[in-house]
């Protein structure tokens, strides 16, 4: 049931995600669609990674994957060191929980409930009393910068400050991953720029996790370390400059063609 | 996720919506009310027959001619009487108290005095019957049993009768006619009150003997017997009967207790209160599916926001919890509105109209109980599609 750390710094020893050769499959009528074909590569504690790639390339069932809102066809892959091919429904939903902060592109936040109760529902979920999680939830709205945006509701904010909520909301449970979707997509250059700012500084003074999924090269070239993802194959990954994948001899031939 | 957390998320999500969530309720509010009027009337109806009933005196047996069948009370009418005035001596042997038995024939007439005419029961009873039917006289006495043996022209008027008769006037010492014979006022009788908008006070009561020679009849309807305590009473009834079987082994009689009335007419009654309230049911039955109906709707609607909570934490149970609370909410409230509506009705019913009704306690409770119900069983459906919506489609859906 517990965690597999105590909450706090995250452990270094264990990385944040490790994936050895995960496919996902989905059958559509009678067809199966290849959505990723093997998919290998680890994101280290602290790391701050993009995911790139065009639309229809899989990096969207690779995002579901690493956030554990669905499960591979075959290999394996562990978040925060728990294969989640071997968690029940109820188990995965504990280790969302806890392990990972979601920011979406469109925010997805509840249009009536006040900023500090949308920050605060992760705690809802992980059962933490009423005071504690007001507590949390506030601080974690000072952390983004929106203190004194506390009772505000979401329709009453600009695009940007939506997305800080968004952006409090995935810490709150002190996450060992923060996973963004497109994180700057539908928002202007300035609020974009501030959002990313945010993002790179929790993981410069957290030591939380990030990674990034888009499709937006500038935004990908900010990370530390991008990782190419094309017809459900990683193409390219800057932390292996001279490594594309041996099982995949006819994507090197493209890319070298 | 705690249970009174899921409430506050549950009233919430309603409080967003409130018009259609008022309109969802209102099914169940519309059937709550319907069936608490209708058991307040049944259970009203029941009172006011059973006060009647025993109105007529505590302990009271009737012994009537012919076969009284409660299982078939619509066959029990009776054939023309063979009771005579004097088997009245059968029965006061029995009882041990003269006292406590009184005959009775009954008939309709008009009754005149002055210039003012008007048709009511007269009853021929003896001087027994105010001790034995509990009717207390309010001004002058009743008839002696000399008045009964001499078969004197005097009568006793119900309160309606002499306020026709004679308004503000005391009518003791006046004359009246009676179907054109003339009968001296002696008393009238206490307000005895309505049942079902019929007045029990426009009578005229008369020697029996009179009543008989006026009629020209010497049959007697009924014996009524006072039972000295209600616990002879079934045993009483028993030796009556064979009292007068013994006396007459080739006629048919009955003697028929408070108890045998008020069981037949309480299982009228509670047939009548249960079929209305069935129908009365239904409509709650169907509020119910118009509250499974818009919760489907609603988990259409929030599939993002399902999403969204299960990619934040939320278990399976935890969404099915919490669409499941909103569904009962919706119909717990919409069951106390509609309590709240139902007893007002009754209330109002019971005050303005002619129809009784009395709220029984437990009506109340029992609608309470069956709209939370109503939520849990209606709300089960959507609510495991909430929580079985998967998080990647929830989440991609716009």
């Amino acid at each position: 049931m517990s965690g597999p750390r105590a909450a706090g710094a995250p452990d270094v020893a264990v990385p944040a995600i490790e994936a050895v050769d995960v496919t996902r499959s989905y059958s559509a009528g009678d067809t199966a669609v290849h959505a990723l074909r093997g998919v290998s590569f680890t994101v280290a504690a602290g790391e701050y990674a993009a995911i790139v790639g065009p639309s229809g390339s899989g990096k969207s069932t690779l995002m579901h994957l690493l956030g554990c809102l669905d499960r591979p066809t075959t290999g394996v892959l562990r978040v925060g060191g728990r294969d989640v091919l071997e968690l029940s429904d109820t188990e995965l939903a504990q280790l969302r929980n806890r392990e990972i902060g979601f920011v979406f592109q469109a925010f997805q936040l509840l249009p009536r409930s006040s900023a500090l109760d949308n920050v605060a529902l992760p705690l809802l979920y992980r059962g933490v009393r009423a005071s504690e999680r007001r507590e949390r939830a506030e601080a974690s709205l000072r952390a983004v910068g929106l203190g004194h945006r506390l009772g505000h509701r979401p329709t009453q904010m600009s695009g940007g400050e939506q997305q800080r909520v968004a952006i409090a909301r995935a810490l709150v449970g002190e996450p060992r991953i923060l996973l963004a979707d497109e994180p700057t997509g539908n928002l202007d250059s300035r609020n974009g720029a501030e959002v990313m700012r945010i993002l790179e500084e929790l993981n410069g003074t957290r030591g939380v996790a990030v990674v990034l999924v888009t499709h937006d090269d500038e935004v990908a070239g900010r990370a530390h370390r991008q990782v190419r993802v094309r017809d459900g194959l990683v193409e390219l990954d800057t932390a292996r400059p001279s490594a594309a994948p041996a099982t995949a001899p006819a994507h090197r031939a493209e890319g070298a063609a | 996720m705690k249970g009174w957390e899921a409430f506050r998320v549950a009233v919430d999500a309603l409080r967003g919506n409130r018009l259609r969530s008022l309109l969802t309720m209102l099914g169940v509010i519309i059937g709550i009310a319907a069936v608490v009027v209708v058991v307040s009337i049944g259970s009203g109806a029941r009172q006011q027959i059973e006060a009647q009933v025993e109105g007529l005196g505590s302990n009271l047996i009737l012994v009537v001619p012919g076969q009284f069948d409660t299982a078939n009370p619509t066959q029990g009418a009776p054939a023309v009487s063979t009771l005579q005035f004097s088997d009245g001596r059968l029965l006061a042997d029995v009882v041990g108290d003269e006292s406590l038995v009184t005959a009775r024939v009954t008939s309709g007439a008009v009754v005149r005095a002055g210039a003012v005419e008007t048709f009511v029961t007269v009853q021929g009873s003896d001087q027994n019957l105010p001790e034995v039917f509990t009717r207390p006289v309010a001004q002058g006495s009743f008839f002696t049993a000399t008045d009964v043996d001499t078969r004197r022209r005097v009568a006793v008027l119900g309160s309606g009768t002499a306020q026709t008769l004679f308004g503000a006037a005391d009518p003791v010492g006046r004359q009246v006619t009676v179907a054109g014979t003339r009968f001296r006022v002696v008393g009238v009788l206490a307000e005895q009150g309505e049942s079902f908008g019929v007045s029990q006070d426009n009578e005229v009561h008369v020697p029996i003997t009179a009543a008989q020679r006026l009629f020209g009849v010497d049959r007697v309807d009924a014996f009524a017997v006072k039972s000295p305590t209600s616990a002879q009473v079934p045993e009483l009834a028993g030796q009556l009967w064979r009292a007068l079987k013994d006396a007459y082994p080739d006629q048919e009689f009955s003697a028929v207790t408070q108890t045998q009335i008020l069981g037949v007419i309480g299982d009228i009654l509670g047939l009548l209160t249960a079929v209305l309230a069935s129908i009365a049911g239904i409509s709650l039955l169907v509020g119910g599916v118009g509250v499974s109906n818009i919760m489907l709707v609603s988990v259409r609607e929030r599939t993002r926001e399902i999403g969204l909570r299960k990619a934040l934490g939320a278990r399976q149970r935890d969404v099915l919890v919490q669409f499941l609370v909103e569904a009962v909410l919706l119909t717990s409230v919409g069951g106390v509105i509609g309590i709240v509506v139902g007893v007002g009705g009754s209330l109002l019913i019971g005050r303005l109209s002619p129809l009784p009704a009395a709220v029984e306690w437990w009506s109340p409770v029992v609608a309470f109980v069956v709209s939370a119900a109503v939520g849990i069983f209606f709300g089960v459906v959507p609510a495991r599609r909430a929580g079985k919506l998967d998080p990647v489609v929830a989440l991609r859906t716009d």
